[in-house]
């Protein structure tokens, strides 16, 4: 499907600011015209979006995919199709696969699955180090060339200070942006947020420091150069104080926060379930609103989903025991949308987080919609209630913490380079 | 936590203290006071639990508690199965296939202790119906029988418990019993709850539970009416978390002159086993203070009341043994 013509839907841009009802014409991949009505295109098949939004598909900025080595659990092509399905049409994968990727061939291995799955696109990360084991540099030029926008730690923070700073010297000869996890792993031994919550079950905490120390440290050295950082899934008010106050010394920082952040606590987890034992850990409501508030304030300018499907047998057993994640790909959008209801954010702000804004930090196409600009599109519906149960996610990952939601939008039409690779028919 | 009671409210596992209510907690008191009589006797058992089946699952090894469930289970006529489970053995699908395995043997109740909090209430949510599950304890979080008896105790010596300040001295962070004497006396409506540590043996908002909190020993015991020593496991000096143990008996050992600041009347208890020299000293341990034999002996009772109340077959005269 080369020439694909949607009608008359709300045509939402958060880059250019675009906000009308218009039609959109597409040929081999790419926006040819937007906006207004288009009566001199002759597509090959058409999309009503009458009363729907068009928007610049979904970019999550980390989505664990566990292909290579935990097919168990799920698959570049189950996820990607389950990305697609919920309006994503970017998946951004951290390097902490098995093996780790970081070599070409692991990159490649990564690629070839993503075009042979067909649905969304999968942009692989390369690791920082080798073996993401903290102690030799990866040859980021290499993985740079296989495809890798952006080079990152795999949630396993680099001990060793100056291997930190060398890794973030290199990564930024190649114009890389390193993504840092900000923690110190002595203080994270836990698996619930340190407070009153894990006092009462008995659980091991992780207190906030764990996240400012880590983030402290990692400031220190990125500061003293020039490399692009991005701090990934942040979740205390601490940290995204800390942040703040950075950001006003350096324009080079940017953060992210997952979205289950921003609307759980760790009293969420007050029975053991282990659908909330998640890393970094939910935390309290104070954390919960400072870091809606750094979302609000573009202090945190990205929202992923920090995606993690686990089997039953990995999320089944005592809370400790079993491993921290959330399944998070089904949910993204519509979450999202949900800060817009709860007036956090606007709407060309909350679809900036999972657009534009992981596109220019990692130098991606996608994430806007421009005449010229590639087709990366969902078409949403957003009034289309429906539970988020076992049954309806698309992941093979069940592990939701958000079982049992209503949501109230859904995609109905994804197209990534102007290919549908989701449509009503596929729901 | 709701999965430990039935609809009307009585107990169909016993998973922890917190959020019962006073007359849930006397009652069980009254059951196993009614219970203390029959282990007086020389013919100790009642056919109460006849036919039944406990399992004793010990994923952590207690010869003590995991005896005195034994012997609880026994007293009741059940017939009892112990298994020690090897730790290794604490993967999910492992321990939901032994659960059944168990079932599939007509087990009727499960006495379980786990390394990890929350074991219990696990278990519990995945038993079949009519199949009971009793916490012997679960990590940090729980050790309600060793807390009922523990309230048990202070009654059998006080009376009452809303005059009381009851001071818990030792390792708060890591201790269940703690947990559980904290949610059992505040539920019986004890004056005054004080735990009594160094910092880094007091968990997060440690306030929250409902205590009044301490790190100095002398004005922690000033006037309390019942201490509760804790015993300090040995790894807690390897963890950064104590200097070591001659300091610790230094400032948190209980001792005869210490315990002068508490009221003249108070008692000494400890879940045990103690470890003398450290959390307190031999001459208080075996002194007149010192309930620490009463408390192994109405473990007994107590148990053996739990185990009647959530299979629901109480005794109207348990009394009468056969």
């Amino acid at each position: 499907m080369s020439r694909i013509l949607i009608r008359n839907g709300r045509l939402l841009d958060p880059e250019s600011g675009l906000d009308e009802v218009g039609d959109i014409a597409i040929a081999d991949g790419r926006i040819v015209q937007l906006g207004g009505r288009i009566d001199d295109f002759t597509p090959e098949k058409s999309v009503d979006a009458t009363g729907r939004w068009v928007i610049p598909g979904l970019i999550d900025l980390s989505a664990r995919l566990r292909e290579p080595g935990a097919t168990r659990k799920a698959d570049i092509a189950s996820e990607s199709h389950a990305a697609a399905a919920a309006g994503i049409t970017t998946l951004v994968m951290p390097p902490d696969t098995h093996p780790v990727m970081d070599s070409p061939s692991v990159v490649e291995q990564v690629t070839h699955r993503a075009d042979h799955a067909a649905g969304a696109r999968v942009v692989p990360l390369g690791a920082l180090t080798v073996g993401l084991a903290g102690e030799q540099l990866s040859g980021m030029a290499g993985l740079a060339a296989a495809g890798c926008p952006a080079v990152a730690d795999g949630g396993r923070p680099i001990q060793d200070s100056l291997v930190l700073q060398r890794a973030l010297d290199y990564a930024c000869t190649f114009s890389l942006p390193a993504l840092l996890t900000p923690v110190d792993p002595c203080l994270a031994t836990g698996c619930l947020n340190e407070g009153p919550t894990a006092t009462r079950l008995g659980l091991p905490g992780i207190p906030a420091a764990a996240e400012t120390a880590g983030l402290g440290r990692q400031l220190a050295v990125a500061s003293a150069g020039r490399a692009r950082v991005h701090f990934g899934r942040l979740s205390s008010a601490e940290g995204a104080r800390l942040l703040t106050s950075e950001l006003g010394e350096n324009r080079h920082l940017t953060a992210d926060a997952a979205i289950h952040q921003l609307f759980l606590t760790d009293q969420d987890a007050m029975e053991y379930d282990s659908r909330f034992h998640l890393d970094p850990p939910l935390r309290d409501i104070v954390d919960r609103q400072a870091l809606r508030q750094a979302v609000a304030d573009r202090v945190i300018r990205i929202i992923c989903s920090d995606h993690q499907p686990h089997d039953q047998d990995a999320k089944d057993g005592p809370f400790a025991s079993t491993s921290p994640g959330a399944s998070g790909i089904d949910t993204l959008l519509p979450l999202v949308l949900r800060l817009v209801e709860d007036e956090v954010l606007s709407l060309p702000r909350a679809l900036a987080t999972v657009t534009v804004e992981p596109a220019r930090l990692l130098g991606l196409e996608g994430g806007r919609m421009a005449v010229g600009g590639a087709a990366d599109l969902a078409v949403i519906d957003p009034v289309s209630p429906w539970f988020c149960t076992r049954e309806t996610l698309r992941s093979r990952g069940h592990n939701s913490p958000f079982l049992g939601w209503e949501f109230s939008a859904r995609a109905t039409h994804t197209l990534v380079a102007g290919r549908l690779v989701h449509r009503p028919d596929e729901a | 936590m709701s999965v430990q009671l039935n609809e009307h409210g009585e107990l169909r596992h016993f998973l922890t203290t917190e959020g019962l209510d006073p007359q849930l907690l006397t009652r069980i008191l009254d059951t196993a006071e009614s219970f203390a009589g029959v282990i007086g006797k020389s013919i100790k058992t009642v056919p109460l639990l006849r036919g039944r089946t406990v399992v004793n699952l010990f994923f952590e090894s207690s010869t003590r508690t995991r005896t005195t469930f034994e012997l609880a289970a026994k007293r009741l006529s059940a017939d009892v199965l112990n298994v020690a489970v090897d730790t290794t053995a604490t993967k999910g699908e492992s321990l939901l296939d032994m659960l059944r395995n168990l079932q599939a043997m007509q087990a009727d109740m499960f006495v379980i202790r786990h390394d990890q909090s929350g074991a219990a209430e696990y278990f519990a949510r995945h038993v079949d119906p009519g199949v009971a599950v009793l916490n012997a304890g679960d990590g940090w979080h729980a050790h309600p029988t060793q807390a009922m008896l523990d309230a048990y105790t202070i009654r059998q010596q006080k009376g009452a418990f809303e005059p009381l300040r009851v001071a818990i001295v030792g390792d708060i962070r890591h201790s269940r019993v703690a947990r559980s004497q904290i949610h059992a006396l505040n539920g019986l409506g004890v004056g005054e709850i004080r735990v009594i540590a160094p910092n880094t043996l007091l968990p997060a908002d440690v306030d929250t539970l409902g205590v009044q909190v301490y790190n100095d020993l002398g004005a922690g015991l000033r006037d309390v009416d019942v201490v509760i020593a804790l015993r300090l496991q040995r790894e807690r000096m390897q963890g950064a978390l104590l200097p070591g143990e001659s300091e610790y008996f230094r400032h948190y050992g209980l001792t005869e002159s210490r315990l002068r600041a508490a009221h003249p009347e108070a008692i000494v208890m400890h879940p045990g086993p103690i470890n003398r020299g450290v959390e307190i000293d031999s001459e208080l341990a075996d002194g007149p203070r010192s309930v620490i034999l009463d408390q192994v002996t109405n473990g007994i009772a107590i148990r053996m009341a739990i185990m009647t109340m959530v299979l629901g077959v109480q005794p109207e005269t348990p009394r009468e043994a056969t």
